[in-house]
């Protein structure tokens, strides 16, 4: 029987860069494929290609042995390819039913809709491929993961066969990409193919019948998930030798940097969200916070740095009181902070790589002379920076928001860095990125650390935490449920920790190895 | 305690708390500014002037279109023979667009006669046109810087026109009502009344949204009307001229308070010009050169960048739209010193208004402004002569100068009719901008 799929030969150029060179690709029916690459190696232009978002500029497209041409996504889902894309094209104001019919709307006497029927169907898909969602919300009341449901029932309801899921997991929490795993296990159970685009290796192997391997628009490789392991495969992808594990001595920790005694900070809603949580960090250590995300992390490291107001409790920075401080007098003081969210808090996009890399320093001496700017500082500065940090831009005005993730995520850490600190607090400083800048930066942290700089590391990616942190304080519901050493922590005990269980019960699972929580985290 | 811990919290959205605005989103395009292009200057200018040029070219060609069809005697010569009626039509287009850039530019055969003839009166009417027009900019100017000011800041000012007109008034009033100041003070007085009541028309709207959230365009469209109402007052009432008959005008400024005018009747270039000048100057430099502006920048283009970033957003939004109400306050003073030495109702044909739309035009800076704004009292200068000429009504003008907008204002037409292509990084663009993204 022909493959579902088979790509042959395809090539695209864009100006000055070869984007797709020749890739074949194979996809049999009722296998999950995943398509590993780091970010630009050309996995999303392939797909867009695909997906009828560009024309290739050789190569043949095969569904079901017969030769396609895809002008566009109608095309591409008339020939039943359908694609879940990273950022969801949903309209946020939409019910769910109305999101699904959107461009292939149920009508009924002529011209108006008919949403039962709609509603109707996408309760059977829901219930056939286990996909629960009530079609009657609106999208925008939706958490991520559901919302990732709808787009992929959006499909289904248009009866694709091949579905392409564009990093799926990026936007995830762990018990969401759980879940994905979960349905996307059941969808090629009914003989649904799948492509899985990521750059993350433990998903790789945990969910892939088939791994191809892209680096710089050419197929390198294609294994098995049984023949592989991390370490191949991250070599693979980069083209050399990785070192996923981060060489570190064994910290020797100083007088006490950060202080939080009995803090409670409330969240948006004013829930409380960090529940009388007492810690210190000391100066030449990492102290790794883990936690399923949403239990206060964010509240904490909001607190920490001045951008949200405690409830009460003290926070105390080399013996100084910053509770309540502004973000401003804590910055000054000595506290770097890498956001969460390095898009919407720790860069104005709009503004080129010389103005982001001054975005907390601005308007001191060198940068600014009183109310004048020194714009050729501003520049060299910025010129610098992108030599010491390797910041891969076409020059330092260029903006921001034009460069890949993983050199974004540079530019805040060569700003940040660069600066005299004391203190370091990085909120899932690799989230999204490659295995190459997950690498770099995991380097300057500890580099950071080995200078005599506190480190306030805050992670839900397990791995991270227990590869770079001295310390690791597990969150749960707000509170610090445990302190423990890294050299004793082990996963499945950190992932109890993670999800509730007591230390007391916890302890017990120490013994016994990893159970069912291996695959959770 | 009322507090509670969230039971759901791993259920909770990963998304950022502020849902995408659909005037940010629009801010971010106007605003966006221009890729660093390879190439030189010339293919950048290009880039840069080419679709404005074209929306020109296309209003123009419309507006000529417009121009034939509502002209009866082209309809009465088609009747008579169609070769007629075409020549009747190119006709009546050269001759009103003639007559529109004579007046509004100068017609260059008077100009040389002029200047051969020697004759000082005829030099200046022959060179009036054009800076008749430079009168005219020189409101838009003002009004322009304003409302870009806004725009780089993060904010709609839609309230130009109301900070105007109570910043004439202001003026104004301390024009005629302080008597025996000399020229040097009397003068910067008026101005300075003038920016100081625009200033306060734009600081409430500004600190109504940082303090309450409330949004500025409402608040600024209301404060509109609140201004209107109450100069409408202040001018048939305590400030009306005694014998103006019930007209609601304001006594004429004292001499002292006026702006100067630089040449003798029938020029009226006045200094005005030159202050909307180094105005335009300055705010490009208070912009784009201080730690000020880089504020107001930064909080305009990601709020949540300048929290993180520990920039006072409440200063910097107040700060923004106070400055941005004085700029149009002084608009409306320097009309009233220089040009009307009086304030009346009519005093604006809705500078405030226009002057959004000038902005966009001029991409949000200072300079574009400048230039736009150069455009507008071009047109709206021609517009007049145009109509003395040739029977063309002025509205026929305002429809151009809405043609040419809405083409600057949706460049997709215009790239649609002339086909010119898209860069690659924006085609790019549209595909990866999408809900639930940053």
């Amino acid at each position: 029987m022909a493959p579902v799929l088979q790509l042959s030969g395809i090539t695209k150029r864009f100006p000055g860069v070869l984007a797709n060179d020749h890739i074949d690709l194979t996809l049999n029916e009722g296998e999950i494929l995943a398509l590993l690459g780091e970010n630009g190696a050309g996995k999303s232009t392939l797909m867009n290609i695909l997906y009828g978002l560009y024309q290739p500029d050789e190569g043949e497209i095969q569904v079901r042995g017969k030769k396609v041409t895809i002008h566009s996504p109608t095309d591409a889902i008339n020939a039943g390819i359908g694609m879940v894309h990273q950022h969801f094209m949903l309209i946020p104001v939409f019910t769910v039913t109305e999101n699904v019919m959107l461009g292939s709307e149920s009508v009924r006497g002529g011209d108006f809709l008919d949403r039962k029927k709609a509603a109707d169907r996408i309760r059977e898909i829901s219930e056939s491929y286990k996909l629960e969602v009530n079609p009657d919300s609106y999208v925008k009341d939706l958490p991520v993961g559901v919302q990732q449901r709808v787009e992929i029932i959006k499909l289904l309801y248009r009866e694709a066969n091949i579905l392409i899921f564009d990093e799926p997991t990026a936007v995830l929490t762990p018990q969401e990409a759980d879940e994905l795993f979960e349905i996307m296990r059941t969808l090629v159970k009914q003989g649904k193919s799948i492509i899985f685009i990521t750059h993350k290796l433990r998903e790789v192997l945990e969910i892939s019948d088939r791994v191809m391997v892209i680096r710089r628009g050419a197929m390198v490789g294609s294994t098995t998930p049984e023949k592989a392991d991390k370490q191949k495969l991250a070599e693979m992808m980069v083209g050399r030798s990785v070192h996923l594990e981060v060489e570190k001595a064994i910290s020797t920790p100083g007088d006490v940097v950060l202080q939080v005694q009995n803090l409670v900070v409330a969240d948006p809603k004013n829930q409380i969200a960090v529940d009388e949580v007492t810690f210190e960090v000391r100066a030449g250590e990492i102290l790794g916070v883990a936690g399923v995300q949403g239990n206060g992390q964010t509240e904490l490291v909001e607190a920490v740095t001045g951008l949200r107001a405690a409830v009460s409790g003290k926070i105390h920075l080399m013996g100084q009181e910053i509770t309540n401080l502004s973000p401003r007098q804590v910055t000054e003081l000595g506290c770097a902070h890498v956001p969460e969210d390095r898009q919407r808090d720790g860069l104005v996009l709009s503004f080129p790589v010389a103005d982001n890399s001054v975005l907390c320093t601005y308007y001191q001496t060198p940068y600014a002379k009183g109310l004048n700017m020194q714009a050729h500082v501003i520049l060299e500065n910025a010129h610098r920076l992108i030599k010491d940090f390797d910041i891969r831009t076409p020059n330092a005005q260029t903006n921001v928001g034009s460069l890949s993730g993983g050199n974004q995520q540079k530019v805040i850490i060569a700003r940040e860095f660069s600066r005299p600190i004391k203190f370091l607090v990085a909120s899932q400083p690799t989230r999204g990125l490659d295995v190459g800048s997950i690498e770099y930066i995991h380097r300057r942290i500890v580099e950071k650390r080995d200078e005599g700089c506190a480190v306030l590391l805050v992670s839900p990616e397990l791995d991270e935490i227990i590869e770079l942190s001295d310390r690791i304080a597990v969150m749960y519901r707000g509170k610090v449920v445990a302190v423990v050493s890294a050299d004793e922590a082990n996963k499945a005990y950190l992932g109890l920790l993670m999800a509730g269980v007591s230390p007391e019960q916890a302890e017990s699972a120490k013994t016994k190895g990893p159970r069912v929580v291996e695959t959770t985290f | 305690m009322g507090w509670r811990v969230n039971q759901n919290s791993t259920e909770k959205p990963e998304q950022s708390p502020v849902k995408p605005d659909t005037g940010k989103v629009l801010l971010e395009e106007l605003t966006r500014p221009p890729e660093p292009q390879k190439g030189g200057w010339w293919r950048s200018a290009r880039r840069v002037l080419l679709v404005p040029a074209l929306a020109i070219l296309t209003g123009l060609i419309f507006g000529a279109i417009l121009m034939v069809l509502t002209t009866e005697e082209v309809y009465q010569a088609f009747g008579r023979s169609f070769g007629e009626g075409m020549s009747l039509a190119g006709r009546t287009v050269v001759e009103s667009y003639g007559a529109m850039f004579a007046g509004s530019l100068g017609d260059p055969g008077r100009i040389i006669t002029a200047l051969g003839s020697g004759e000082p009166a005829a030099i200046r009417r022959a060179f009036n046109p054009f800076l008749e027009s430079l009168v005219n900019a020189t409101p838009y100017i003002f009004a322009g810087l304003a409302v870009a000011l806004g725009f780089r800041s993060g904010l709609f000012n839609i309230g130009v026109e109301g900070q105007l007109f109570v910043g004439a008034t202001a003026s104004a009033f301390v024009g005629y009502a302080i008597k025996g100041l000399p020229g040097i003070i009397h003068m910067p007085l008026a101005l300075l009344a003038g920016a100081v009541a625009g200033g306060v028309w734009g600081f409430i709207p500004g600190w109504l949204k940082a303090k309450t959230g409330a949004h500025e365009v409402i608040n600024t469209i209301m404060l509109n009307w609140i201004a209107f109402r109450l100069t409408e007052y202040l001018l048939s009432g305590p400030m009306s001229r005694p014998d103006s008959g019930g007209l609601p005008i304001t006594p004429l400024i004292e001499k002292s308070a006026e702006i100067p005018q630089f040449f003798q009747s029938p020029i009226r270039l006045h200094l005005g010009f030159f202050m909307a000048l180094a105005v335009a100057w300055f705010i490009h430099w208070l912009l784009f050169k201080t730690t000020i502006g880089f504020e107001m920048r930064t909080v305009g283009a990601n709020p949540h960048g300048a929290r993180y970033a520990g920039m006072n957003i409440t200063r910097s939004t107040v700060l923004a739209m106070t400055i941005s109400g004085a700029l149009a306050g002084v608009a409306g003073a320097v009309q009233v010193l220089a040009v009307n030495r009086s304030m009346a109702i009519g005093l604006s044909p809705g500078y405030g208004f226009d002057s959004i739309a000038l902005a966009l035009l001029g991409n949000s800076t200072p300079i574009g402004v400048v230039l736009s704004s150069i455009l507008f009292g071009v047109l709206r200068n021609g517009a007049t002569r145009m109509m003395v000429v040739s029977q063309i009504p002025i509205d026929i003008v305002s429809i151009i100068q809405a043609l040419i907008l809405a083409f600057v204002a949706a460049p997709a037409i215009i790239r649609t009719i002339y086909r010119i292509k898209i860069p690659k990084e924006a085609e790019q663009a549209v595909f990866v901008g999408s809900w639930g993204g940053k």
